[in-house]
């Protein structure tokens, strides 16, 4: 049996103090200065004392050190009532409307520690909500397959297959199977990195990702342009995106790799056959934006031998169609896997999910949903500090220097945030009592919809349905 | 004299008489903030005007004690002629939100619902009703569901309404302890390690005052709850600690803990730090070693194996009650009906929003039912099988108020359990940070010899009882104003609820 696959991680602190949510605020001119009794010395978390430290340091004179537990102890118990908290203004400023500040700022701490979050207290969010937040997994209660999955005896996989698989083996009457082939990537994690659509994308940013690719033995997709630069040392882990009309100019890169990216195109195929032609062992992937007819399209490549197909919604999970409505991409892959289902052509080809994957519950989630695996670049540009807060597009200096990110602690910061995402997979799977994430891939039974729900409970309660 | 719990065991029984038991920090947080400035000239005006207790004067040194802005009504008593902002001579007091305040509570308990939880576990009843003491603002579950009223008065005398509950309802085992609670709830299970000592005697001694129970959770039986003996509930869970034959034989119920809801198919957890040298002794651990309690029980596959359990149980206690704790996967509905076939006389289910001193945040979010969807659906299954009358029905897992309590019971449990109210009446603020360190900075989820000290018994035990009290009154208000008369009437009736999205308005 092959040693259990596992990710290195590493303790790499942040260059930048990650931005808090509260503030204490100390009303120094209410102090009675001087008190026997200052709470600040009595935090048992010590914060107070580091504050001061670190507000005294030549270092970081500009920064605020915002580690506060928020217990409450010193406002609460300040002789004078001189302490209060706040909410850190910069802290609403993170993100957007669906990177909410609580993903990034936890994703800094996974990045920095690998630690997966775990914490007392009962879910404090929303009962339920939009795209990922309106579906639950479900749980074996006694009856189970996996035995203690994720603290003892039984090995419980995250690997993932990229390829197509034929429906059905012929063999000659000498028993010689006939017929190629297909190329098949084993990847030890549901997803492959990728060159994220915004932020500041330095080459240090992309030696990062490819080490951490390389450390984590997935893919890196980015530019062919930018591949070339490092295939030397890391062509095993990347998958060039390679233009069309590009193709011969990058030959000598496409016989380097396991995984070439194309964008669809009505010549699409005849470039899949180009790069086979170039690198026959390569897997081809086929990038399609989510939209209108879109599920035709796919059905089409499939059927014409596509082996591997990433879908893309934009960078919340949203699909806009020409009549105006927005589709989250769960409801999307969930469509698309049952027609390809229905069509008994499901394992000829991988499909692979791009956007709105913030957390490590979206990830099982839209495997659920049925993608094979995803393609994550926000969530490691923000391990990285990325603040999503869009100053490079502005033209406006980064202000966590992304291009300064040091390589080395970069990969280790993205293979941090790999890490604990994939222990939660595996509580996710544990819980469920499944073995391996190949087969979460369209358990829909495996997963409780929110309309689902509502409609069988409380809709038939109240309306009669 | 402030009780330790060295003294505990000779101690008087506590009583349900309603104490004022004031917060135990110099300044409770409150919605509003009350500044006097340097022109105050100590006339005691606002002291006089202010029917809330806001404001006082020292003695008659002409000067002002600091506003204990905690109970003020803010914006409220603006039109009112006592409003103090207003009426100061020389215009030395403003007001303003609490900066506290917005930084207080999430979708589940916002900061009005603790802030009110507050005012109920010192006052033993609701004071400040400016504060919304019975929704939530997770936008779901039970914070769109709504009672339906009647417009014109019930005649239903509230001291007529009957609160208790019966939790053996088996035709088929008469030996069994016949055990009727005063209140439709009890303790949840929280083990020694997760909470202190002096936490799980406060509980215990509510619980006997409001003749009902607590549990033990996983983590053993300290024999601090020795003289509690008859309203405590033994937990057995898979780690199996601190499960002893002794222990069982001198509960009259012992619970079966199969999941909990907020890290359901998980098991527990632990941390180092926490298994100090007395958890460890009383969990029979090395000290500092993280304890984990495995998933599932490595001795049930099946239901069969499940009844093996409970008569394991009745072989050592053959008069003891069995619970079984499980959590809410899509299957609830046969789990429940499988605990009734293989013997036990509570199901309680744990929905997935449920308390926790430690889960994966990963867990709590997203794994198993809501308990909102799980009460109808086992509550409906148990009555189709014939057996709904066998079996009491205890539901958990996110509810935070009477009404909660109240509308889990409309939608088909027979009673609850609750646990975070608990921990928030004795001033919890849900910073979520019970299990990193030495626990709770504010003393309740530490097992720390110096920070446990942070909760006094009596406090904690005073505040719980007027906490049970309030959810009472309200109950009975609730129940009355239905045109009920009791507890158990109100169960399943969801004819008395609306739910926001799909009732069609009266």
């Amino acid at each position: 049996m092959p040693g259990k696959y596992h990710i290195e991680t590493k303790e790499v602190p942040p260059r930048f103090n990650a931005v808090g949510r509260f503030g204490i605020i100390d009303l120094y001119e209410t102090c009675a200065r001087g008190c026997r009794n200052c709470v600040k010395k009595k935090c048992i978390y010590d914060i107070h004392k580091k504050e001061f430290d670190f507000a005294h340091s030549l270092d970081r004179p500009t920064e605020f050190m915002n580690e506060c537990m928020n217990c409450l102890m010193c406002v609460q118990n300040c002789t004078r009532g001189a302490l209060t908290r706040t909410q850190n203004p910069e802290y609403t400023w993170l993100g957007n409307e669906y990177w909410k500040p609580a993903i990034i700022a936890g994703i800094w701490k996974m990045a920095a520690t690998a630690k997966l979050p775990v914490s007392g207290a009962g879910y404090g969010g929303p009962f339920s909500g939009p795209g990922f937040d309106s579906m639950w997994t479900d749980m074996s209660e006694i009856v189970r397959p996996t035995r203690d999955g994720i603290h003892g005896r039984e090995y419980i996989s995250t690997s993932v297959d990229i390829g197509g698989l034929p429906s059905n083996l012929e063999f000659s009457p000498g028993g010689e199977l006939l017929g190629e082939e297909s190329p098949v990537i084993e990847l030890p994690v549901p997803f492959i990195l990728e060159v994220p659509p915004l932020g500041q994308i330095s080459k240090n940013v992309l030696e990062a990702m490819a080490r951490a690719a390389r450390g984590m033995d997935t893919l890196f997709a980015l530019d062919a342009e930018d591949a070339e630069e490092f295939a030397a040392e890391f062509a095993g882990w990347l998958a060039p995106r390679v233009k069309n009309s590009a193709i011969e100019n990058h030959a000598a890169l496409i016989k380097s790799v396991r995984m070439v990216c194309l964008e669809d195109s009505p010549d699409a195929l005849d470039a899949v056959a180009c790069v086979k032609a170039i690198n026959p062992g390569a897997v081809v992937r086929i990038r399609l934006a989510l939209g209108d007819g879109v599920e035709a399209r796919v059905v089409e490549l499939v059927e014409a031998g596509a082996e591997a197909i990433q879908l893309s919604a934009d960078i919340n999970g949203d699909i806009a169609y020409s009549d105006g409505r927005v589709e989250f991409i769960k409801d999307a892959f969930r469509r698309i896997h049952s027609l390809l289902v229905d069509k008994c052509v499901r394992d000829r080809a991988t499909l692979i999910a791009d956007g709105g994957i913030a957390m490590a519950e979206h990830l099982a989630k839209i495997i659920i949903c049925g993608a094979d695996c995803a393609s994550l670049g926000i969530p490691f540009l923000v391990a990285m500090e990325c603040r999503m807060c869009g100053a490079c597009s502005r033209g406006v200096e980064c202000p966590v220097n992304m291009s300064e990110v040091p390589p080395e602690d970069g990969a280790w910061r993205v293979m941090n945030l790999a890490a604990a995402w994939r222990n939660q997979l595996l509580e996710v799977l544990g819980a469920m009592g499944i073995r391996e994430a190949r087969r979460l891939r369209g358990e829909f039974g495996r997963a409780m919809f929110c309309e689902d729900l509502e409609r069988d409970t409380f809709q038939k309660i109240f309306a009669g349905a | 004299m402030s009780m330790t719990i060295e003294n505990e065991i000779a101690a008087a029984p506590a009583t349900r008489e309603i104490k004022t038991a004031p917060s135990r920090f110099r300044n409770q947080i409150g919605a509003y903030k009350i500044f006097r400035s340097e022109n105050c000239i100590g006339c005691g005006k606002c002291a006089s005007l202010c029917p809330h207790g806001v404001h006082e004067r020292f003695g008659d040194s002409g000067k002002m004690v600091r506003p204990r802005d905690y109970r003020c009504r803010g914006e409220s008593c603006r039109s009112e002629e006592y409003f103090c902002i207003n009426k100061c001579p020389v215009g030395a007091l403003s007001l303003r939100r609490n900066p506290v305040y917005s930084t207080l509570g999430d979708h589940r308990w916002t900061a009005d619902l603790i802030l009110s939880t507050w005012d109920q576990a010192e006052n033993g009843r609701i004071t400040n009703e400016t504060l919304e003491s019975e929704l939530g603002a997770s936008g779901g579950g039970f914070d769109k569901l709504r009672f339906r009223f009647p417009a014109v008065p019930s005649g239903v005398d509230p001291s007529d309404v009957d609160t208790s509950l019966e939790l053996n309802r088996r035709s088929d085992d008469p030996a069994a302890h016949k055990i009727k609670i005063d209140v439709p709830w009890y303790g949840g299970g929280m083990s020694f390690g997760s909470i202190s000592d002096n936490m799980m005697v406060s509980r215990a001694r509510a619980a006997t005052a409001w003749n009902t129970f607590t549990c033990t959770g996983e983590g053993g039986y300290p024999e601090l709850l020795r003289p509690y003996d008859d309203h405590i509930i033994t937990q057995i869970a898979t780690g199996l600690f601190g499960v002893r034959e002794e222990t069982i034989q001198r509960v009259k119920i012992a619970e079966f803990k199969y999941a909990q809801g907020a890290k359901p198919g998980l098991g527990g957890h632990l941390l180092g730090d926490k298994n100090t040298a007395d958890v460890a002794r009383m969990r029979e651990a090395v000290q500092g070693t993280a304890l984990f309690s495995p998933f599932p029980f490595h001795s049930v596959y099946s239901i069969e194996d499940h009844k093996k359990h409970v008569d394991w149980i009745k072989a050592m206690n053959p008069r003891a009650l069995i619970s079984a704790k499980v959590a809410a996967p899509s299957d609830v509905d046969m789990v429940a009906v499988g605990c009734y076939y293989a013997g036990v006389h509570i199901v309680h289910v744990d929905g997935s929003y449920g308390g926790t001193g430690a889960a994966p945040d990963i867990a709590k979010k997203n794994i198993a039912l809501p308990i909102e969807y799980a009460i109808t659906r086992v509550h409906n299954f148990l009555a189709d099988e014939g057996v709904r009358d066998e079996i009491t029905l205890i539901a958990s897992g996110g509810l935070r108020s009477a009404h909660d309590i109240a509308k889990a019971i409309a939608l088909g449990a027979d009673g609850v359990v609750i646990g975070t109210s608990d921990m928030v009446a004795v001033e919890c603020i849900r910073c979520g940070n019970c299990e990193s360190g030495r626990g709770c900075a504010r003393g309740i989820a530490s097992t720390d010899r110096e920070l446990k000290h942070l909760i006094d018994v009596d406090y904690a035990t005073q505040r719980l009882i007027n906490l049970y009290n309030s959810y009472r009154e309200q109950l009975v208000g609730i129940i009355s104003r239905l045109g009920l008369r009791s507890v158990a009437e109100l169960r399943g009736r969801t004819d008395l609820l609306m739910h926001l999205d799909y009732s069609k308005p009266e």
